[in-house]
């Protein structure tokens, strides 16, 4: 019986190395997400474009205008608006944001207690004004403190960063592409490769055959899982060699988690073939039931936290949060499997009710 | 298959999707070595008994024993003792006829070596030597078929279901598979084929024509033209058809 499914895997094969929707599916998306978000798509900021009025033009004024510039955090874009183009600036988008030095800045610091410089920001994007706002804040700290030591603050904070200390975004991205791109390859590609059999009349051709019905699922999911993992570790490895991202964890660890985590897409892919009466409908399906919650609910970009309570729980449902959770554990902490059980706990009770369910209803369809 | 005995023996076989009856009681038997055909409109269950009878399907009700066995009990060995081959060809257009065969032949547990030698004598009865390692997609329509059938019977199984097996194929071809079909009952083999082409029900040794998912004739294709007194298949189906609609009192046509 081994013969017939090494013969069902060796079909299956060939079938993905002669179709060149799934070869570009495969090599090439995950290439062009890969660079897309690692050097296009930076959630770092960097060259914020700044305007400065400086009606002080003192060398006070121009000490604190050099602080600013010289990270590469901002870079003064326009010099000395008037007040009345102010709005004019952020319409034609010439800064993100404006800092107004007063014309009594270098004098009021020598005399008085206190003194108020303005910060305009554009908040169309709160999360960038967020930022600037921060940034900004931290800067004019740092400029009253070598200015006056005598200002004495209650206490200091010393912040050290872990496991991404540069705030890198790869760190970010690489662990969750690969929960994306591998969910939507396991799942899209397995439920396109029955329907398609479905649709083509071949698959009611292997039912009268003595092939049992596990064999059919093992021979088309065997071939997919190897693909799978052949995709991860693409990713993995530009992720490590071109983008520094580390991978401090154990390798086997990484290697079980990643297997489980394709055949839990996988048995999905195998529920919605057996939805599924059309190529097209199959491909929509899987590309929203799993592209979708991966970006946005599994904690990839959003935080699980901030979410409404009801998401929250959805989340939980979602094998992308689970596999975030454990691949980011594994490649940035080298957490090993005693502080992931949970998460992976999770998934394989989520596999294996997708995988119940996929197969007793692919059962149903053999009928 | 038991020594003796029918190929195919059906009795009150039924089968209903929700309110709607696809197969209505119906009963018949098919010796073995012979060419046995179904006739009938579309939609009138030829499909759906042959899919009951190959294991596709499960039966509502009543019995059909193929190749001595029970289609309930042992579909599983049925399956061994049966060829399929349906309307869609059910070749894979992005493998080579070769690796088709092969994957056949695997799909069935036949051994390398009895792969390999199928391979031989399939490439060189159907003449498919130059196209061997091309695509079944560049095949035209006439030898895709040909080869559908030889690989649907890889495993040289005594009863082959042939549902539709030349729709949409010209008159050439369609005379060459009838040819094959010939060879293949000389060897012994039963035929069991559906069809909705008059002059093909000419070549079966005995034909069934349904109706609203009964069988509503059941001979020789000669005793049926002599009981309606007719010159050729055709008139006798279209006599079927208005005596069945006007005892109905319905009309469907």
């Amino acid at each position: 019986m081994n013969s017939v499914l090494s013969s069902i895997i060796k079909k299956e094969f060939r079938h993905i190395l002669r179709d060149p929707q799934t070869l570009i599916i495969v090599v090439i998306m995950p290439l062009v997400m890969l660079f897309l978000y690692g050097y296009a798509i930076t959630l770092e900021m960097k060259q914020i474009n700044i305007a400065v009025t400086d009606h002080s033009k003192t060398p006070e004024s121009r000490r604190l205008i050099n602080r600013l510039t010289s990270t590469t955090f901002f870079k003064v874009s326009v010099f000395d608006v008037p007040e009345r183009d102010f709005d004019n600036v952020f319409k034609q988008r010439q800064a993100r944001c404006i800092l107004v030095i007063p014309p009594n800045f270098a004098r009021s610091l020598k005399r008085n207690t206190s003194t108020d410089i303005q910060l305009l920001i554009d908040a169309s994007d709160p999360n960038a004004a967020n930022y600037i706002q921060k940034y900004i804040t931290q800067i004019v700290r740092q400029f009253n403190f070598t200015l006056n030591r005598s200002v004495t603050q209650a206490f200091t904070l010393e912040t050290r960063i872990f496991y991404n200390p540069d705030f890198k975004s790869y760190y970010f991205f690489v662990p969750g592409l690969i929960a994306t791109i591998l969910l939507l390859i396991s799942a899209l590609l397995t439920s396109i490769a029955i329907v398609r059999e479905k649709e083509n009349g071949t698959l009611e051709q292997i039912l009268v055959s003595p092939v049992r019905p596990y064999q059919i699922i093992i021979g088309k999911v065997v071939p997919y899982t190897i693909l799978g993992f052949f995709d991860s570790i693409l990713i993995l490895g530009l992720g490590h060699f071109l983008f520094g991202v580390p991978i401090i964890g154990s390798y086997w660890l990484l290697s079980f988690t990643l297997i489980l985590y394709i055949i839990t897409g996988l048995s999905f892919g195998l529920l919605v073939s057996t939805a599924a009466d059309s190529q097209r409908l199959a491909m929509m399906a899987a590309l929203l039931a799993t592209i979708l919650p991966s970006f946005m609910l599994s904690g990839f970009i959003f935080p699980i936290n901030s979410m409404p309570e009801i998401f929250q729980y959805l989340s939980l449902a979602i094998p992308a949060t689970h596999f975030l959770t454990i691949i980011r554990g594994i490649l940035l902490k080298g957490n090993g499997f005693g502080a992931l059980y949970v998460p992976i706990a999770y998934l394989v009770l989520i596999s294996s009710i997708l995988i119940a369910l996929s197969v007793k209803k692919f059962n149903v369809t053999l009928e | 298959m038991p020594p003796d005995g029918y190929a195919v023996e059906v009795e009150d076989l039924t089968r209903k999707f929700g309110s709607f009856t696809a197969v209505d009681h119906i009963s018949f038997k098919v010796n073995k070595g012979e060419i046995f055909g179904f006739l009938g409109a579309n939609g009138a269950g030829k499909t759906t008994t042959i899919r009951m009878l190959c294991g596709l399907l499960q039966p509502t009700s009543g019995k059909a024993v193929v190749a001595g066995y029970d289609v309930y009990l042992d579909f599983e060995k049925i399956k061994m003792s049966i060829g399929y081959m349906s309307q869609r060809f059910s070749l894979y257009e992005d493998l080579t006829v070769r690796e088709n065969i092969e994957f056949y032949g695997g799909v069935y547990g036949l051994s390398r070596k009895q792969i390999r030698s199928k391979t031989q004598e399939l490439l060189d009865y159907l003449n498919l030597w130059e196209r061997a390692d091309q695509l079944t997609a560049s095949l035209p329509l006439g030898w895709k078929q040909r080869m559908a059938l030889s690989s649907a019977i890889l495993h040289d199984p005594p009863i082959i279901f042939l549902d539709e097996p030349t729709s949409g194929v010209d008159a050439v071809s369609r005379r060459n598979f009838w040819l094959l079909i010939y060879e293949l009952a000389e060897k012994g083999k039963t035929i069991f084929v559906t069809t909705h082409y008059m002059d093909e029900a000419e070549y079966c040794n005995r034909l069934s024509i349904m109706r609203q998912g009964k069988i509503v004739e059941l001979d020789r294709p000669q005793a049926l033209k002599e009981k309606y007194d007719a010159g050729n298949m055709q008139e006798v189906f279209l006599h079927v058809d208005r005596a069945k609609t006007t005892r109905d009192g319905k009309g469907e046509k």
